[in-house]
């Protein structure tokens, strides 16, 4: 198994330096833009004027040590952090040049999906959880054929496709974050947040992941906040540096990982701290 | 050996003894109650304790066909009243209010399950029987549904509160609004606490007298509709206990074997709701 999923990753590695060679994020269309971030939990201030964007059918990856933030500002990207009542957020974040602020909460995070951190599956059948946003979103058009497809896109069909009526729970940890992946798919969301997805799950699920993310860019916009640099080298575009709640570095990846521009990220990336 | 680990030892298998000791009481008092029951109630109960109507006072035979339906179109109308106040309520209190509010009504639900059963009772009396001047199922059911507010209040919020916050996380991130990510996936993930809890709570107040003395009072013959003064197994338990009468006596313990075993008959069928369906995983 972890001879045969190997060689997975060096593709991985080796198509991501040529397609963030391409462009240089400026050239880029992007679909989000974070302008002038400031957010605070009560009066504790967690991020400090933020700026950056997120480029369109591309994986952006955010970094740091823990603390840093970089939970935080992906969480505001789908105003997820309205749950918690004492947190507060200045600035502005747009999604295809209009602010998500101003939108209807549900609407935003129909079109800006999530996976977080620890899978977590409905208690519902492996059909059900699929078709939860469908159906509470009030999707038209046929129910199993958008599970299928969903499924299919998170590479968990053929391993569920005889039993989608068994419960969730039955998946392993790797396969219930598949089908989380599943999930926010199906609601054809234009950006997909991941939130540290792989921190719970052993390397051949994580590997799992992380090819799928690479497949997942040619259809939505991906955002991934990881504490593991490699993982960020291998499966992203673009990276942010976050320390302290401040953006010290946001570069091409490749770029980041090899000629960082701040001593800081340097550090960082080397080994230094963190 | 030195003389104080003697001593620890004495005082440690003294108090294991002790502790296993009043561990067998307790449970054996509730075997004794229960092989009483079963020995006295399995022995005086016939076809015709279900099937007939009491006989009038002196003649032995008859049954309480009265009072098991009595009991149970009380429990019924008092679960319309008490379960659906208590649970929406439990859902308000679990995911809408401020801690402040979640405080007052909680302790005002611990203070109302602490009211003795018989002052509910003279509640339902001055509220109910007295305006209508009527002894009355309603009445009975009014008091019952009262007692069994605070207890699906309380569980249904406790319940609520313990489904974890990643799923209502999973919910909105999809673009569930608060209440469809309640009735959709916090409810859903919850509900076999809440019926266990429901259920527990028909049980007790399917045992209470006091209640029902004197607003469903007590009746020996058919009970029409919901105006009318009704027999019930608890009631009928009390009357023939402390009559003069063998026979009464006898049937006595059959109505108590027959209330044992519709609560026990409630027990399994929410066992059998509650092993079907997907429970989230404790972690």
């Amino acid at each position: 198994m972890q001879a045969s999923s190997k060689p997975g990753l060096s593709v991985n590695i080796a198509t991501n330096t040529g397609a963030a060679g391409q462009g240089h994020l400026a050239s880029l269309p992007m679909r989000m833009t974070i302008s002038k971030v400031n957010f605070y939990y009560g009066s504790k201030q967690i991020l400090f004027d933020i700026n950056m964007a997120i480029a369109d059918k591309r994986v952006t990856a955010l970094i740091g040590p823990s603390g840093c933030g970089k939970s935080t500002m992906l969480r505001a990207m789908n105003r997820m952090h309205e749950t918690v009542h004492t947190s507060r957020l200045e600035g502005e974040i747009q999604l295809d040049g209009q602010n998500i602020l101003a939108q209807d909460v549900t609407t935003l995070r129909r079109r800006v999906g999530m996976v977080f951190q620890r899978p977590n599956p409905f208690p519902k059948s492996i059909f059900d959880n699929v078709a939860y946003g469908l159906r509470i979103n009030g999707i038209k058009g046929s129910t199993s054929e958008m599970v299928e497809k969903s499924l299919r896109r998170a590479a968990l069909w053929d391993e569920v496709k005889d039993h989608l009526y068994k419960s969730a729970y039955d998946l392993s940890g790797g396969q219930q974050q598949r089908l989380c992946i599943a999930r926010a798919l199906a609601v054809e969301p234009e950006v997909l947040l991941l939130d540290e997805p792989c921190s719970a799950l052993d390397p051949i699920s994580t590997a799992k992941i992380e090819e799928l993310l690479v497949e997942l860019k040619n259809l939505t916009t991906i955002a991934i906040v990881t504490h593991n640099m490699q993982q960020a080298a291998r499966v992203s575009d673009f990276t942010a540096f976050l320390l302290t709640g401040q953006l010290i570095e946001f570069n091409p990846t490749p770029q980041l990982f090899t000629t960082p521009s701040d001593p800081r990220t340097e550090a960082y990336i080397t080994g230094r701290f963190g | 050996m030195s003389a104080s680990v003697k001593w620890r030892r004495l005082v440690s298998n003294f108090m294991l003894t002790l502790t296993g000791v009043c561990a067998v009481v307790s449970v054996s008092v509730l075997f004794f109650i229960l092989g009483y029951l079963v020995y006295n109630g399995g022995t005086s109960i016939n076809w015709a304790f279900f099937t007939q109507l009491p006989t009038p006072v002196g003649e032995t035979g008859g049954g309480m066909a009265n009072a098991i339906v009595g009991s149970a179109k009380l429990l019924m109308a008092a679960s319309l009243l008490g379960v659906p106040i208590g649970f929406l309520g439990g859902i308000y209190l679990a995911e809408f209010s401020g801690s402040a509010v979640a405080s007052v009504v909680r302790y005002a639900a611990d203070l109302l399950n602490g009211v003795p059963s018989i002052v509910m009772g003279i509640f339902a009396y001055s509220i109910v029987v007295l305006p209508f001047k009527h002894f009355s199922t309603l009445a009975g059911a009014f008091a019952l549904g009262l007692m069994m507010i605070p207890i699906t209040l309380r569980s249904t919020e406790e319940f609520l509160g313990g489904v974890p916050r990643y799923l209502r996380e999973g919910a909105m991130a999809l673009g569930a609004s608060k209440w469809k990510t309640i009735a959709t996936v916090v409810v859903p993930a919850a509900y076999r606490g809440i019926l266990t809890a429901i259920l527990l709570a028909l049980a007790r107040v399917a045992g209470e007298t006091a209640p029902l003395l004197f607003t469903a009072f007590g009746n020996r013959y058919w009970s029409e509709g919901w105006g009318q003064p009704t027999a019930s197994l608890p009631v009928m338990i009390f009357t023939y206990a402390v009559s003069p009468y063998d026979d009464w006596h006898r049937q006595a313990w059959a109505a108590g074997l027959v209330l044992l075993g519709l609560i026990l008959i409630i027990n399994i069928l929410a066992r059998t709701i509650l092993s079907r369906g997907i429970a989230v995983p404790r972690s």
